[in-house]
């Protein structure tokens, strides 16, 4: 057997699943020590961006509980954490790191035992997929770079905006009160992810040292033609500009 | 405030803590940390002792920032809250660490795991701490008037109480008229009093009583507000009605079990249940000469695991009442439930009549034939080891309190919990059994749990004075857990009002958003959707979650 002890954080909503941790110690059901709480008020605070941030600190897991869909505290509070953690796994998706490190469930005030089976089967299941690789001495600097972009574009505005407004367009309709299937609405994020993904690799390539499309898009993978179209959107919000050329090619740098 | 200064109080809670983890080495770590200037362990931090310790050891250090671990915020924050607003710092300059519920109980086999995380707790409740900001907390007036849902004899006694005690009451029950499943019986143990006698007399107090008024026929369509402040519509048969009160009793009742399907219940009219049996003997005596009564029926099995507590004696009594009008009565029973002073005597008094008690096993149940003169019940009893044979005129099954129907719309509306049975669930079970863990909102009788009429009526008293004691603080403080939009960040988009539940965010004149901070619940959903990041969620803020998790993965 490994040695290995993860280091996990949890989010848990106070109402529930917070409540739920300590029926758990209430009545002295063991768990792994693994685990951190972070308490707060509804799992719906918590952003993509934050769990992001964590693991891109060396977190080998981060698990987000809440109250059972139809019992939130805050009627629809767990909802919104859906939808959130929805664009955090397509996020995470994109940055090369095991899905499996991040963990939504949902677990009532009355509910120790399960509460402390999630524990136990999240830390076997990190155990078994190994340390962050992160944490390693000499980490892959495109996971480092990709983990970074991915909690920029959950930050950002295009991204939070398309999730707050998920419900709206679903029930309601956007300003043609025209509704948006799921379907259609996944495609929609899909490609949002997709871009704002890469819009954020590339401004941080360019905050380390100017750099050229090609330079760019050798980089990561990239066909050139497309790097050149993310350049343009990322002029056009005024976060990159020409800075120089060389032998007749423009070297971008961020502003 | 520049001059950080933590002080770290860590609790053993007698041993609870202290036997799992090595408390003298989490405060010579905790002293380690930044910003923190005292540490100290306490024996008890919540009794009288513990509490003037902290409070002196803050006028002492002067600190102004305090970090408590030991058990859970839940049920103590606001305790060592108040210590610290009677030592001149402000509540939201307080943390706690959870090193007991969440800690040294689950981790009982590995204290130095436990050791080492009661440290990481404390360095995570210590970084959020160096970043919480002091709270106002704005006061709005409490309404004088409570609504009590549900006009059984829990909402009746509640109901008298209060308007005894000078508050104005509504009583909305959705059935025609007052007095709830109470109608139904005969008469109640453990003195066979009649009940009529009793409601009769409570419903005449209701009618003569002008601070109390009802509403027959109605149902809950709608709960808005907070302690102080509620808004209710209720539809009634003329129309909806817009209630505004101060507090909320949940007094819902229950429903009792109709056991389709079991002992023949439903197929053969000899087959009966316990509430109906009351019913006969209400009316009038029973026209059969030997009852077999059957109990735990549908209760404490896989589908409802729980003892319905009243049915036993319920039994022994009708037993009881039969035996004096000569009939012979035989209950067949799992495991007797007759508790506590009065109860006993009961069995004793049925057993001297001469009802005739006889054990059956869960797993071996009574077996049921219908025959032209009488039902024929064979069951195996355990204490004579053999297959026994009863005839019987009626079958009378004891079946359990279930609850009402629309508990869980209910429950969503008024946003309190349900148990795993579906009964309304207090705060907690020993420290707060009758209140919810919502401000103003209280539970009493069978919402809860099944009981007696006597039990019933101690908690119906019993919230009536928990209501008051609200209502007679006449105003109150809301928690300053509240959001706040940055008007120079916002651009107008109205998202965080979309996802709003509370409808606690609004435009303003300029366009854009802000919080109408009675209103905002504290959930924080607009500030984690906020696509220019410009609400903050106060005590939660981004900042603060952050600095909690990063200091989660710091090495020690």
């Amino acid at each position: 057997m490994s040695t290995f002890e993860p280091n996990l954080v949890g989010f848990l909503c106070n109402w529930c699943s917070y409540a739920g941790a300590d029926l758990a110690g209430v009545s002295r059901i063991q768990y792994p020590t693994n685990l951190r709480i972070i308490k707060v008020m509804c799992s719906g605070r918590i952003e993509p961006g934050m769990v992001l941030e964590l693991l891109e600190a060396g977190a080998d897991g981060v698990m987000v509980t809440g109250c059972h869909i139809g019992d939130c505290h805050y009627t629809s509070g767990n909802l919104h954490t859906m939808r959130k953690f929805a664009l955090l796994q397509k996020l995470l998706a994109k940055t090369g790191l095991e899905p499996q490190r991040i963990k939504l469930e949902w677990n009532s005030a009355a509910e120790g035992q399960r509460f402390a089976n999630l524990v136990r089967e999240f830390t076997d299941q990190i155990r078994v997929i190994g340390p962050n690789p992160i944490k390693a001495p000499n980490p892959e600097q495109r996971i480092l770079l990709n983990i970074r972009a991915a909690k920029e574009a959950a930050d950002g505005f295009r991204l939070r905006a398309l999730v707050g407004k998920e419900e709206k367009l679903a029930t309601e309709g956007n300003v043609y009160g025209e509704k948006v299937a799921q379907d259609e609405f996944n495609e929609v994020m899909e490609q949002a992810v997709e871009t704002e993904f890469q819009i954020h690799r590339i401004q941080l390539m360019l905050r380390e040292r100017p750099r050229s499309v090609k330079e760019i898009a050798k980089n990561l993978g990239l066909n050139t033609r497309l790097v050149l179209n993310y350049m343009v959107a990322l002029r056009q919000r005024g976060w990159v500009d020409i800075k120089d050329a060389v032998e007749g090619t423009p070297l971008y740098a961020a502003q | 405030m520049s001059d950080l200064r933590i002080g770290v109080f860590v609790c053993c809670c007698g041993i609870n803590i202290s036997a799992y983890v090595d408390v003298p080495a989490v405060i010579e770590y905790a002293k380690t940390l930044p910003g923190v200037v005292y540490a100290e362990e306490d024996i008890y931090a919540c009794s009288n002792d513990g509490l003037t310790k902290i409070k002196k050891a803050i006028k002492k250090h002067k600190l102004n920032r305090v970090v408590v671990a030991g058990c859970t915020p839940r049920t103590h924050e606001s305790l060592f809250q108040e210590a610290l607003e009677e030592a001149g710092v402000n509540k939201y300059l307080f943390e706690m660490a959870n090193i007991r519920d969440q800690c040294s109980w689950v981790h009982m086999k590995e204290p130095k795991k436990a050791t080492e995380k009661a440290k990481d707790l404390i360095r995570m409740a210590a970084a959020k701490t160096m970043l919480l900001e002091p709270g106002d907390e704005p006061e709005i007036e409490i309404k004088q008037s409570t609504l009590v849902i549900g006009g059984g004899v829990s909402g009746v006694c509640a109901a008298i109480s209060l308007a005894d005690q000078g508050f104005n009451v509504i009583i909305v029950e959705k059935e025609p008229q007052l007095g709830g499943k109470m109608r139904n019986f005969d008469s109640l143990f453990p003195h066979r009093q009649k009940v009529s006698e009793m409601l009769e007399s409570l419903l005449q107090k209701i009618q003569t009583n002008p601070r109390i008024q009802v509403m027959t026929g109605g149902k809950i369509k709608s709960v808005s507000g907070f302690l102080g402040n509620f808004t209710i519509d209720v539809e009634t048969r003329t129309g909806t009605e817009s209630l505004n009160v101060g507090t909320i009793i949940v007094a819902v009742g229950a429903d009792i079990l109709k056991p389709k399907g079991l002992y023949l219940y439903g197929e053969d009219k000899r087959v009966i249940t316990q509430s109906e049996l009351e019913e006969i003997l209400r009316a009038g005596s029973v026209d059969a000469n030997r009852i077999v009564m059957i109990q735990c029926v549908g209760s404490r099995s896989a589908e409802r695991p729980y003892c319905s507590r009243i049915c036993c004696n319920e039994a022994v009594k009708n037993a009881i009442n039969l035996t004096q009008q000569d009939k012979e009565v035989y209950i067949l029973y799992r495991d007797l439930q007759a508790y506590g002073i009065t109860y006993s005597r009961l069995e004793q008094e049925a057993k001297q009549n001469g009802v005739r008690f006889l054990k059956y096993q869960q797993e071996k149940p009574p077996k049921v034939t219908a025959e032209t003169d009488g039902l024929r019940i064979n069951l195996y009893s355990p204490t004579v080891n053999q297959d026994v044979e009863v005839k019987a005129d009626l079958l009378v099954l004891s079946t359990p309190l279930i609850p009402v129907t629309d508990a869980r719309e209910l429950s969503q509306m008024l946003k309190v919990p349900l148990d795993s049975n579906g009964f309304f669930r207090e705060a907690h079970v020993k420290l707060r059994p009758i209140d919810f863990a919502t401000d103003g909102i209280y539970v009493c009788g069978t919402a809860h749990s099944p009981k007696d009429v006597g039990e019933s009526v101690a908690q119906a008293l019993g919230v009536a004075s928990r209501a008051a004691i609200q209502m007679a603080k006449k105003r109150v403080r809301i928690a300053a857990i509240m959001s706040e939009v940055d008007q120079t960040k916002c651009s107008g988009c109205g998202i965080c009002i979309d996802v709003c539940a509370y409808n606690a965010i609004r435009k303003n004149e300029k366009g854009l958003a802000e919080t109408i901070a009675a209103a905002c619940k504290g959930c924080g959903v607009c500030g984690a959707t906020c696509p220019e990041k410009a609400i903050t969620m106060h005590h939660f803020t981004d900042e603060q979650i952050e600095a909690q998790g990063l200091a989660a993965l710091m090495e020690e």
